[in-house]
């Protein structure tokens, strides 16, 4: 047997180390822009993620009234930092739908009952399908959805308090 | 105290490990025999004390210790007994507590039992599983401390997540640990035999009996798996290709490679490097696996974010073991005496036909699973592989493996002709093609894969036993009874997913109290809906009424559960069984008007698949009892011999 053949294994491996290692060292932080932007929103239909909230599909977001659409999860720290945020927009009338990424009830309950519920509804997204769809790629992340159910603008990462006017801008102009 | 007990018994566990690893080492290192004679007690001890630490965890979830973090965020104090056990488990800590813990044992019942090993390659057999187990306490006494105390105490828990709250899972993950873990001994002893150079047909006897117990219980945890999946999650699949699935079967395609050359190496003398290689890659399987699912690196990168500290513990263990056995293979392999030598068509042959499939799909799984992380290092991108890539790309190598397994057992060892193999197999190519022609003819409805598969397995369930042909079946070894079991496993379950594939009928209805909905043969009634309480849910349940063809009436209740401590509902799906299939409804949400959404679903034959697993499964143990009983049979044999001389 040739020696070097030997050694193939030990390198497949070093291969697989160096992609975990760059999935685990990477910075988070590569702000990747929805493909979805100006078009309709796909169509989907997820379960009410919590109770007290109900489901959430996309003629839900068709309402006639400019809304957000936020995605978030209890696992995420980001999410605890936007939530005042959301809940100022929520007190400046603005209609705000969840959808709760890889998360169980429980875990988003307890969050919501620590930092707040600012949705109106919430769906639950176990496999990020409608996430990817929607062509976000984490969390938090969020859409200002027109009259139409048509995608206007995506915010990625959490929302700022210096960001909170020019979304209130965007979903003004949006109405 | 008991929390502190069992915390105090994983410190002594691990120093114990420690002492195995360097009792080993040391001796090895300088020669000193004397220093072997304890390591069996102290792997024996480190077994006990894990145990016992294992158990005080469990314990503290039946006595509901809500000062224990642990507890209070996975259990609440209104819940059956078996789930407050199965509590200790369904969790991060204590499932990495069991894998430990299922470890020692592994490596005390190594210094109980394992007497045909020979002295040096089972001292460092031992001292390479102690080596492994340090890594690992280390991770659990840093990283996560599964006894840690909460203050102040709250009043009552968090609650298991209900999905989980179920008898299939609550041993759905010990039997797959013990088939995981039971991976690590063949580990061992192929890193003990590199080390020590030993080598040879003596070396693959002593480990298969352990490689066929890991493997039987890894079948059966798939086997359990895939039907939790299918009744609990309510979309009536078997398998989704999901990352956590590939995690169990990765292992055991490498263990179901591996327990096929180590026949070879123990009959033949063939195959040494690259049965080392298949038992160092089946635990490194097992341990990537459990890292993959437990870091959550691939459900959710962003995920990772939060704890960072136990994914990168987790990867530098896996640097170290894996990437130390596979640097001591090329080490040391290349002066490993190759084995014997062997004709293309003969049982070896065979069996390194199967070894290569088994090891692509193996590759082809690996890559699909770990695809989206790497595109997403590479490039930013988000993908997801599904099951059209999985099914495409394993399908027709699985059924070539298949086909190759109807013949190998039919081939002699060392040389054979394939003209004689053709005869001995030829009832079983023409079931094969007479079964092709009559479902090409009958059905419409299947796809080339399944349809080939149905047409092979026709085949395969008659070839499977034509190894007992012209056979005294009664001193025919067990162990051959165990292959042929095992392999008519495969078929029955090949039958089972080609039918569900290809037959299954399904209805998706809004319907009002009274409605009768009509599916294949089945008449189904949906009677009433109806709030029921459980002991720690409530729920909503239709009472349905099914009836096939001119059969008695089976009344059947699917439910949609709300859990109490989680607010989460849960789907529970009501299965009626027939001989021939499975009759699978739904309950889904209710519009509001008085109609409530049914799934209905009748698979034809969809049982076989788990009945094929647990055949698979009971052919893999019988094996295993034929195999040690063989061997205590020459034991006393060999004593008797020399007691005469």
């Amino acid at each position: 047997m040739n020696r070097w053949l030997l050694w193939v294994p030990l390198v497949l491996f070093g291969i697989f180390f160096a992609v975990v290692a760059a999935g685990l060292i990477r910075p988070k932080d590569n702000i990747i822009e929805s493909k979805m932007i100006g078009k309709p929103i796909p169509e989907f239909v997820l379960p009410a993620a919590i109770e007290q909230r109900p489901a959430l599909s996309q003629a839900d977001l068709a309402t006639g009234k400019p809304q957000l659409l936020n995605i978030f999860a209890s696992w995420c720290v980001p999410c605890i930092a936007e939530a005042p945020q959301l809940l100022e927009l929520e007190r400046a009338g603005v209609q705000i739908n969840g959808i709760a990424s890889r998360d169980t009830p429980q875990d988003i309950a307890n969050f919501l009952n620590r930092w707040g519920n600012p949705y109106v509804r919430i769906g639950t997204d176990m496999r990020s399908i409608v996430q990817l769809e929607l062509g976000s790629s984490g969390v938090p992340e969020t859409f200002v959805i027109d009259g139409n159910g048509k995608i206007v603008h995506q915010h990625v990462g959490d929302i700022r308090k210096e960001d909170v006017p020019a979304l209130l801008e965007i979903l003004e102009s949006a109405g | 105290m008991i929390a502190e007990a069992g915390l105090i018994a994983l410190w002594l566990a691990a120093s114990m490990a420690f002492l195995q690893f360097a009792l080993s080492a040391i001796g090895l290192v300088k020669g000193q025999d004397e220093l072997f004679k304890a390591i069996r007690p102290v792997a024996i001890a480190q077994g006990v004390l894990v145990a016992i630490s294992f158990l005080l965890l469990v314990w503290l979830f039946v006595r509901s210790d809500m000062s224990v973090k642990l507890v209070v965020a996975n259990s609440v104090a209104i819940k059956p007994l078996i789930y407050k056990i199965s509590g200790a488990w369904g969790n991060h800590e204590g499932s990495m507590l069991l894998w430990i813990a299922i470890m020692g044992v592994a490596g005390a019942c190594i210094g109980i039992f394992e007497r045909n090993l020979k002295q040096k390659t089972l001292v460092t057999t031992l001292g390479a599983q102690a080596f492994i187990s340090i890594g690992f306490y280390a991770y659990l006494l840093i990283a996560s401390n599964p006894f840690e105390r909460i203050f102040p105490v709250p009043a009552d828990g968090q609650g298991l997540n209900p999905l989980l709250q179920d008898i299939g899972l609550a041993l759905h993950p010990p039997t797959l640990y013990i088939g995981y873990v039971g991976l690590s001994i063949a580990f061992s002893f192929a890193v003990g035999a590199m080390i020590t150079r030993d080598v040879g047909p003596e070396f693959a006897k002593a480990m298969r009996p352990w490689v066929l117990g890991a493997w039987v219980f890894l079948t059966l945890g798939i086997t359990a798996g895939s039907y939790w999946a299918y009744y609990e999650l309510g979309w009536g699949g078997w398998w989704f290709w999901d990352p956590v699935e590939n995690a169990s079967l990765m292992p055991w395609l490498a263990a179901t490679a591996l327990l096929h050359s180590v026949t070879v190496l123990a009959t033949r003398d063939g195959l040494r490097a690259w049965t080392l290689m298949l038992a160092v890659v089946a635990f490194s399987m097992s341990m990537i696996g459990t890292f993959l699912v437990r870091s959550g690196v691939l459900t959710s990168v962003h995920a990772f974010a939060v704890d960072p500290e136990r994914g990168s513990f987790i990867l530098a263990l896996l640097a170290i073991y894996i990437g130390g056995a596979m640097a001591l293979f090329a080490l040391r392999v290349g002066s490993v005496k190759e084995g014997s030598q062997f004709e293309p068509v003969s049982r070896e042959g065979a069996l390194v036909a199967n070894n290569l499939l088994l090891s692509a799909i193996l590759g082809i799984v690996f890559i699909g699973t770990l695809y989206p992380l790497f595109v997403e290092g590479m490039s930013d991108e988000m993908i997801s592989v599904g099951p059209p890539y999985f099914n495409l790309a394993t399908g027709p190598i699985a059924l070539i493996l298949v086909a190759i397994m109807a013949a190998g057992p039919l081939l002699r060892w060392r040389r054979d002709s394939a003209k004689a193999l053709l005869n001995r197999i030829s009832i079983p190519v023409f079931l094969t093609a007479a079964a092709l022609f009559a479902l090409v003819l009958f059905t419409t409805s299947m796809s080339v894969l399944p349809l080939v598969g149905m047409a092979l397995a026709a085949g395969i369930a008659v070839a499977s036993f034509a190894p007992l042909w012209k056979r005294n079946l009664r001193r025919t070894p067990m162990h051959t009874y165990g292959m042929i079991i095992a392999h008519f496993g495969i078929a029955v379950a090949l039958v089972g997913m080609a039918s569900e594939t290809s037959f299954t009928e399904e209805r998706l209805v809004a319907a009002t109290p009274g409605d009768e909905i009509l599916v294949n043969k089945w008449k189904i009634k949906f009677e009433a809906i109806e709030p029921v309480a459980g002991p720690n849910w409530t729920a909503l349940e239709a009472r349905v009424t099914a009836q096939y063809a001119d059969e008695t009436i089976h009344e059947i209740a699917p439910q949609n559960r709300m859990f109490a401590s989680a607010q989460m509902q849960t789907s529970e799906a009501a299965l009626l069984t027939r001989w021939n299939g499975q009759l699978y409804v739904v309950l889904g949400d209710s519009d509001e008007q008085g109609r409530w959404q049914l799934r209905i679903w009748w698979k034809p034959f969809v049982t076989l698949i788990w009945y094929g697993g647990v055949l698979i499964a009971l052919g893999g143990l019988l094996a295993m009892i034929g195999r040690l009983r063989r061997a205590s049979h020459q034991k006393k044999q060999r004593a008797y011999a020399e007691a005469m001389i």
